[in-house]
């Protein structure tokens, strides 16, 4: 049986972009907040660095060289109006979230306390500034903590622990979604008049991530399925500090604090690759840097095939105050004691920089004309703005969540509260229900771990930190076999209730599509530029490729590619050097 | 009603995970508390299965191994998997943890996995956890402020923010609420963690609603139901000094009120 619900608003998903467009409309219109986990559960909560703004509080410090870090950091693919939005915006971001009660590290004269991030600098590149705001290295912890704290206290509705599926549209509008009840095996159809997805990123299609298992990509599966392109999933960030083997994060924040990276021969090779803010380089550097350390036979640890992490410099006291998760992490999951021996990283999959695309409002745009969806928005990092264009830096994160969350909330509220309810399709559930029930009704078939494993393997040794043609296309291929097999996967659960493996297989259905995005658009893009790196083509090609991607679905899953320019603003492009 | 469970794996084409090094790996055998009624109705019941695992993988990693290769029936909640979503919170030998803190080699040839307790069962792992989040919400777990809000942030010294550090680190995972006997016998205790949240609006310097709080945590359902048994303390994967925070907030009640 189906159930129906009708509401104004309905936000997927839950960590801190979802919240955060709660907030701003569940005061004003009657909204829902769909998501798979309970909110505390939300990847947000992982995030531990810090949040970027210009507050200046420990030193000058101005949006402006915010906006032009952004920009640089992004190897120049970043739509420029944006970023100069979300560095002016991020400082009342900042104070909202204090004021809301995050509990922020302190200045002694009471301020909230700042530091060094990679990529951040002052006055366009000279030395690096301190920007990041943080708690401990619970940043993110705080920020879903604060934002679910205001979702209590305004009485959000939720749904916990509903997978969106589907989403509705009518008259090329948004209409709702359809979501699947885990804890009954019911589908729920959202009548709305805005749907705002926020389900964050895809991560766990490699086999070493930072993500959580359920970082499967579903908004943008869901909508990719719905005819809405995809903007830039080429470029996806490769953390350079991920846990030995596990791929945990090990925040930027350890180097922010003064710890260095050494090599197998104690070296400490970021000051040959980035003579001015050498460990504090842009990730996408810093990982590119490993791997050729790695490759000319300079790796450590019994198979060479990692790096040190070194903090045994520090002052204890830093370590265990401003750093005491990340020195955790390092005791539980390697046993290695951070304050005296060596910790091996390897680069570790991270971040999404494209998604589903919007312009600042968190409309969902299409095509080079930017043509919005009415009714439809996206926000976080299932989006692209394109605020990160080809590499994100560190904080920008957390600092997008918030600002493009709330600006995502507002305009979706005000189209909401003006517009009339879209007509559903009739049997709104139907494709959902198709879904499902292949996977329920199949009396054998294959077994879909097997398929993920594949998957996640292939991704990480052939679409990872290096990218070559040939490397791609044999990915591409295995993907096409692999969605084949898809086609013939069956779950042993057949139950209604908590059926994770049938989640569990629709999670690697989306996986399988997002990864077809990412790799049409890797193969078809012959430069190099942030974290998108082609051994074949190592250079950075402005004059073809000083553009976005835009990746369609075929009928087959395979991909069509076209292009959209880049919105450039005051930085000229330029060779990017720290 | 669904159909009874099949021999796990056994239309699969495969069913072996893919490693590329079999070198270093051990046997362990995971016996776990199921639960499922649709299939069994009211009964529970104990299952074994016996994996090789990497000594450093977690024990999230061989229970996956398990649902993903042997049983896909077995039900339980995960997400991040390093200890700060604060999903798998789970009684491993007995004692409350967090499945993905645990390592294989620290539990190995035998472990022994059951839902958290005092929280209705509802399949195999999945415990209800709205009780919990009762509890939670009932603390105004939110700042309060009646003053005007800066145009810039509140200024708050780091020895004010020190005071209230420790209980900041709360996921929610239940893992010391479900661990207490008081709970265990009285669901309408708020239980440690709530009090642990409570204790974190108190004692910030900016917040205005710590009497209001006090008023809550002195009801019959409060903080006097606590007998400092320490399973919390014990439980909490984030270290917080649980006991320590409700003997506070229980002192600050008796020095306000009598």
């Amino acid at each position: 049986m189906t159930v129906t619900h009708t509401y104004d608003a309905v936000i997927v998903g839950a960590g801190g972009a979802g919240l955060r467009a709660a907030i701003e409309a569940s005061d004003r219109v009657r909204t829902a907040v769909i998501s798979k986990l309970y909110p505390t559960r939300s990847h947000t909560g992982t995030a531990q660095g810090g949040v970027c703004a210009a507050l200046s509080n420990v030193e000058e410090d101005y949006p402006e060289w915010h906006a032009f870090d952004t920009v640089k950091g992004g190897d120049y693919l970043v739509d420029q109006p944006a970023a100069e939005l979300m560095c002016e915006e991020a400082v009342h971001a900042i104070y909202e979230l204090e004021h809301w009660g995050l509990p922020f590290n302190r200045t002694p004269d009471g301020k909230i306390d700042q530091r060094r991030f990679g990529g951040h600098t002052r006055n366009h590149g000279e030395a690096p500034v301190r920007r990041a705001c943080y708690a401990a290295d619970r940043t993110g912890h705080m920020i879903l903590q604060t934002l679910y704290q205001q979702c209590v206290k305004r009485s959000v509705r939720f749904f916990n622990e509903f997978y969106v599926l589907d989403l509705l549209m009518a008259d090329g509008r948004a209409a709702g979604v359809v979501a699947y009840e885990l804890a009954t095996g019911e589908l729920h159809v959202f009548r709305a008049k805005s749907v705002l997805f926020a389900t964050g990123g895809f991560g766990r299609m490699f086999k070493v991530s930072s993500n959580a298992h359920t970082l499967t990509g579903d908004g943008p599966a869901v909508v990719w399925r719905r005819g809405i392109p995809l903007e830039d999933m080429e470029f996806f960030q490769f953390h350079p500090t991920g846990v030995y083997r596990m791929g945990i994060l090990l925040s930027e924040a350890v180097r922010g604090e003064g710890g260095i990276l050494l090599n197998g021969e104690l070296e400490r090779f970021m000051e040959r690759y980035a003579p001015t803010v050498k460990d504090l380089a842009p990730r996408d550097l810093v990982s590119r840097a490993i791997y050729q350390e790695i490759k000319e036979g300079r790796g450590a640890g019994p198979k060479r095939d990692a790096v040190w992490l070194d903090v045994r410099h520090l002052p204890r006291e830093i370590i265990e105050e401003k750093l005491p998760d990340v020195t955790e992490f390092a005791r539980v999951y390697l046993s290695v004691e951070p304050t005296t021996e060596l910790v091996p990283i390897q680069p570790t999959a991270h971040y999404a920089m494209g998604g589903i695309p919007t312009d600042v409002d968190g409309r969902v745009v299409l095509g080079a004309e930017e043509t919005p969806v009415l009714g439809l928005y996206a926000a976080g990092e299932c989006a692209c703005v394109s605020v990160h264009g080809a590499n994100r830096l560190g904080t920008n994160s957390l600092l997008d969540i918030v600002v493009f969350g709330r600006r995502g909330g507002k305009h979706a509220t005000g189209y909401a509260s003006q517009a009339d309810l879209a007509e559903p399709p009739e049997r709104p559930e139907g494709f959902a229900q198709d879904m499902v029930s292949a996977l329920l009704d199949r009396r054998e078939g294959t077994n879909a771990a097997d398929i993920r494993a594949q998957l996640q393997e292939s991704m990480f040794d052939l679409a990872f930190v290096v990218r070559t043609e040939p490397g791609l296309k044999k990915m591409q291929d295995l993907l096409a076999d692999l969605r084949e097999r898809f086609a013939r996967v069956r779950v042993q659960d057949t139950g209604r209730m908590f059926n994770t493996e049938l989640m569990e297989a629709v999670e690697l259905g989306f996986l399988l599509d997002n990864a077809a995005a990412l790799v049409g658009s890797a193969l078809a893009r012959d430069e190099s530029r942030g974290a998108h790196f082609r051994e074949d083509h190592p250079l950075r090609d402005d004059e073809h490729w000083l553009k976005h991607s835009l990746a369609y679905r075929l009928e087959d899953g395979s991909v069509r590619m076209e292009y959209k320019d880049v919105k450039l603003g005051p930085y000229v492009p330029m060779e990017r050097k720290y | 009603m669904a159909s009874p469970p099949e021999t796990p794996g056994a239309v699969l084409e495969s069913s072996d995970r893919p490693r590329a090094d079999k070198a270093g790996l051990v046997t362990l055998t995971l016996k776990i508390r199921r639960y499922n009624p649709e299939l069994r109705g009211d009964e529970s019941w104990w299952d074994e299965f016996t994996i090789e695992a990497d000594p450093n993988d977690r024990l999230l990693d061989a229970l996956h191994h398990v649902k993903w290769y042997q049983d896909g029936t077995l039900a339980l909640r995960r997400s991040c998997a390093h200890g700060i979503c604060g999903s798998d919170a789970l009684m491993i030998n007995g004692r409350n943890r967090l499945a993905c803190k645990v390592l294989v080699k620290d539990v190995q040839p035998k472990v022994t996995v059951e839902p958290i307790r005092g929280l209705p069962v509802l399949k195999d792992l999945y415990v209800d956890m709205e009780p919990f989040f009762d509890g939670y919400r009932s603390i105004l777990p939110y700042l309060v402020s009646d003053e005007a809000e800066p145009e810039a942030e509140r200024l708050q010294s780091p020895e004010e923010r020190h005071r209230f550090d420790d209980t900041t680190k709360c996921i929610l995972c239940a893992c010391c609420t479900t661990s207490c006997p008081i709970f265990w016998g009285d669901a309408g205790y708020v239980g440690p963690a709530a009090i642990v949240n409570a204790h974190r609006f108190i004692h910030d310097s900016r917040d205005g609603a710590a009497d209001e709080r006090l008023k809550i945590l002195s009801d019959k359902t409060g903080v006097f139901r606590c007998r400092t048994t320490f399973n919390c303390t014990e439980a909490c994967p984030r270290g917080i000094e649980v006991t320590k925070a409700i003997q506070d907030v229980k002192r600050l009640i008796l020095l306000d009120r009598f």
